[in-house]
């Protein structure tokens, strides 16, 4: 896979704050990358430094092999070839949906385009309808055809679906996969609804304070998640202390082995999922509480040593309150710090 | 998820240094060059008069400078902002409690109402104030009708009283249109709360005029300020008075550049007054969801109600438009040959047309630089605007006839520099409205429109300037209804066999041609009653939605 867009080193200041520090970030072509983090994080000032409206303090960026900014130079959002859709869509209020669409397309093949634009994103027939005429869901997919009318190389999607309601935010996320896959386009999103990101990213790109803490495939980022904040930022996590002890650290709900020195101290990260209960006669501990929501549950368990876990099991297990468990765990995660680890 | 036993073990980097949370703020930028290009051609003009009475400063006599530290002088000062305080605020209090009435009350009628209530500002100050003297008084109109004597309105309660008529339609017509975006859910939370009608308006809807209100008495004091053609016939000692009075009177004119620049000081302390009260102006105010509520008046505040409203339309519309016809009528019957004075009509249109459509133009790159790339030079642009604005008529008229002779004379006493002066003297009521419409357009089309390969050039000509056009058109009336009321400068600028409506009422007054004086004032009115009824009925492009 080629590299279409490429941030080398780049830090946003301004104002004192710093919104991108050193930021590196490699989006493979074709793909749909989905940018995570929480609010304030800068994840929308990396979408405008890619798009141009943000200049760099410091570092480059490279689209399809080309420099369009340095620390002295930016190539203007016009010269740059990204299409982008806004939060809150950014439709021209007073042009048609065809107009709007047709913007920023030149050539003989203008109306020819918008309409094959327009069918790909199932609005064909709405050519002369106003924006203000449009429901939520058909103003983000003008949105979107607009952006991907004139044939950009890469289309930036800022917070897509949170104006949405969620049904209809189901199904555009569907609907959006389609479209940017059947083009071929390399997109970024930029999201920070983590669930959101794991659902229709190809990869994933998790941001925290102006850097990108771990990029990855969706399965590597959750299941591998390089550190207890990722893990806990990307889904349900447990962190567990434990010491190191003759190859082995004991969380209290099961052994794990490493290869930490002796007298280490590492975090131990479980997922709920991971986490196996069977109900026996004396066990380790009790099931306290249990949510059902059909596909699956979450069994809360209190350990005799007074520590709480969660556990998420598939419906169809049936577990009552109060019965005596035994636990084991099918993976885990180990942190340590240099620091801590000792000699490895 | 993995096998068991293939368990995962990361290190963490120690010492990952945390950075402050990021805004999605847009870094400083100082905006397209061209803008400021056209923007210092701007403040050129703009500067004409300030560095040609700057000028005129250096080689002023120390007479000049001692009349500057003089009692008189600082009694003067004293007197000129007590008045623009009183007028100031007379004028908030009506305009504001005409705004309420009309825009959330069941008055009945509001609608008409709210024309009439607007239209006194189509009639200049020294028409009302000549219209307060002629029917005040043991032997005014009002005493040859009804019998009853009224006290002659001169001086210092005639002037305010002119210039408060004058002045609170500025206030009414952008306070009206901020009362229509005031989210009623804000109100009713707070009535949910327990709070009385009067809390309620006290500590909610208040909070949120405060923008417009301090906008509305802004125009209004620096209106005030520079105000001539009133407090002169009035005989009431202001500044502007006085600077006239030193300059049309002495020999050495230094006396008068000194205090015009005292006055240019006023109307910066008038403006940092302003600021001061304001605090951040600029909020994206979003379109509530529905429309405010409405306030039901018991049968006694009905009648307040009405008897406000009917007592200052009477006095700022009624009274002038009434004396005006008493006057022609009586000039007619009398048998006086009253000419439709076509020149003149000619002249107005074409000069206040003319400054309309440049200031608009002006107005653009000043709003676009001063709402999108707010620097403290885009900041200082917009100010320079409104001190441009508070300057005396009279001053900068002064001023451009010394430059023009001196460093133009090609061009002095042309329509090319009244039309210039028009436009940068009114500038401000083209950049308030542009801003305002500016302020409620998302920045992000913009960004759509570049991302989609526009220049900001195509981007300002297909997206920016469409959406401004009500703003715009709001703007530009404004400045048009202010140009053909405008007097001094006209006086002093126009050229040679030009005439105006406003110029022809001066003359005709002055050689107590009163008929014809009248007969010019009703055709100033009339041309400006279809201006001001669009304002009065679309206060939101004036200010937004």
């Amino acid at each position: 896979m080629t590299t279409a867009i490429s941030l080398s080193d780049v830090t946003v200041s301004f104002n004192g704050t710093t919104a991108l520090d050193r930021f590196d970030l490699d989006v493979p072509s074709g793909a749909l990358t989905a940018v995570v983090g929480p609010s304030g994080c800068g994840k929308t000032t990396a979408l405008r430094a890619i798009a141009g409206f943000q200049t760099i303090t410091t570092g480059t960026i490279t689209l399809n092999g080309q420099l369009v900014a340095t620390e002295t130079t930016n190539t203007p959002p016009e010269r740059r070839g990204v299409g982008m859709v806004f939060q809150e869509f950014a439709l021209f209020p007073h042009i048609s949906v065809a107009e709007n669409v047709g913007y920023g397309v030149r050539g003989a093949d203008r109306v020819d385009r918008v309409r094959r634009t327009l069918r790909l994103v199932g609005l064909e027939g709405y050519e002369d309808r106003f924006p203000h005429e449009l429901s939520g869901g058909e103003q983000q997919r003008v949105a979107l055809a607009r952006a991907l009318a004139p044939g950009p190389d890469v289309v930036l999607l800022d917070e897509p679906f949170s104006n949405l309601d969620a049904p209809q935010r189901e199904r555009m996320r569907r609907e959006l996969r389609r479209i940017i896959h059947s083009v071929g386009v390399t997109a970024v999103l930029v999201t920070h609804d983590q669930a959101e990101a794991l659902a229709v990213g190809d990869r994933i790109a998790v941001m925290s304070e102006g850097r990108v803490v771990q990029s990855g495939t969706p399965v590597e980022v959750y299941a591998r998640p390089v550190s207890p904040w990722v893990a806990r930022f990307l889904g349900e996590a447990m962190i567990l202390d434990g010491v190191a002890e003759g190859g082995a650290i004991d969380t209290g709900i099961g052994v794990v082995p490493t290869s930490l020195a002796d007298g280490a101290s590492a975090k131990v990260m479980v997922r709920p999922e991971w986490v196996r209960p069977t109900v026996v006669d004396h066990g380790v501990g009790k099931i306290v509480d249990r949510e059902f929501y059909g596909h699956d549950q979450r069994v809360a368990i209190r350990l005799d040593d007074g520590t709480s876990i969660d556990a998420l099991l598939p419906g169809s297990i049936d577990v009552a309150l109060g019965e005596r468990v035994d636990v084991e765990i099918d993976d885990a995660i180990v942190y340590f710090t240099n620091d801590t680890a000792g000699a490895r | 998820m993995t096998e068991p036993g293939s368990i995962v073990e990361i290190e963490i980097p120690a010492g990952v240094p945390a950075a402050p949370p990021g805004s999605t703020e847009q870094r400083r930028s100082h905006g397209p060059w061209y803008l400021w290009v056209i923007s210092l051609l701007i403040v050129c003009v703009i500067a004409v008069p300030v560095t040609s009475l700057a000028l005129r400063l250096l080689d002023a006599t120390d007479a000049a400078w001692q009349s500057l530290l003089s009692w008189q002088t600082v009694r003067l000062m004293v007197r000129t902002l007590v008045f623009t305080a009183l007028v100031t605020a007379s004028a908030t209090a009506v305009g504001v409690s005409g705004a309420w009435l009309l825009a959330r009350t069941d008055l009945r009628f509001r609608r008409a109402w709210g024309v009439a209530f607007a239209l006194p500002l189509v009639i200049p100050s020294y028409v009302i104030a000549l219209v307060l003297i002629s029917a005040s008084g043991p032997r005014g109109l009002v005493a040859d009708i009804t019998g009853v004597d009224l006290p002659h309105l001169v001086g210092f309660p005639g002037a305010w009283l002119a210039l408060t008529l004058s002045t609170y339609p500025y206030v009414f017509l952008i306070t009206a249109a901020a009362l229509q975006r005031v989210d009623p859910a804000l109100e009713e939370a707070a009535r949910g709360l327990g709070a009385s009608p009067a809390r309620v308006f006290r500590t909610v809807v208040l909070p949120q005029l405060r923008p417009a209100m301090g906008a509305g008495a802004l125009l209004a004091a620096l209106y005030t300020l520079s105000d001539f053609g009133a407090v002169s016939l009035m005989r009431f000692d202001v500044f502007t008075r006085v600077i006239y009075a030193q300059y049309s009177g002495r020999i050495d004119r230094s006396p008068a550049i000194v205090l015009s620049i005292v006055l240019v000081a006023a109307a910066l302390i008038v403006i940092w007054a302003e600021q001061r009260t304001r605090g951040d102006g600029t909020l994206f105010s979003r379109k509530p969801a529905r429309p405010p509520s409405v306030y039901r008046l018991t049968p006694w505040q009905r009648a307040a109600g009405t008897t406000f409203l009917a007592a200052t339309v009477a006095a700022g519309l009624v009274l002038p438009v009434a004396v005006l016809s008493a006057w022609l009528l009586r000039g007619l019957t009398s048998g006086i040959d009253v000419t439709i004075p076509f020149d003149a009509i000619a002249g107005s249109l074409t000069g206040a047309s003319l400054a309309a459509i440049v200031a608009v133009a002006a107005s653009v790159p000043i709003v676009v630089l001063a709402v999108r790339y707010p620097t403290g030079a885009s900041n200082a642009l917009e100010r320079a605007v409104y001190v441009m604005f508070s300057l005396p008529h009279i001053t900068v008229a002064i001023a451009v006839v010394a430059f023009t002779v001196r460093y133009a004379r090609p061009v002095y006493q042309s329509l090319l520099v009244l039309v210039l002066v028009y436009a940068a003297m009114f500038l401000a009521q083209a950049t308030g409205p542009a801003k305002a419409s500016l302020l409620q357009i998302d920045p992000a089309l913009d960004d759509a429109s570049r991302g989609l390969g526009r220049s900001h050039l195509a981007t300002m000509a297909r997206i920016t300037v469409p959406l401004m056009s009500k703003g715009l058109l709001a703007g530009g009336l404004l400045v048009f209804v202010t140009a053909l009321k405008e007097l001094p400068a006209t006086l002093l600028l126009r050229p040679s066999g030009f005439t105006t409506l406003a110029v022809r009422i001066w003359s005709s007054a002055d050689e107590l041609l009163y008929t014809q004086a009248a007969a010019s004032a009703l055709v100033l009115i009339a041309v400006s009653v279809v201006p001001v009824y669009y304002l009065s009925i679309k206060p939101k492009d004036v200010v937004g939605v």
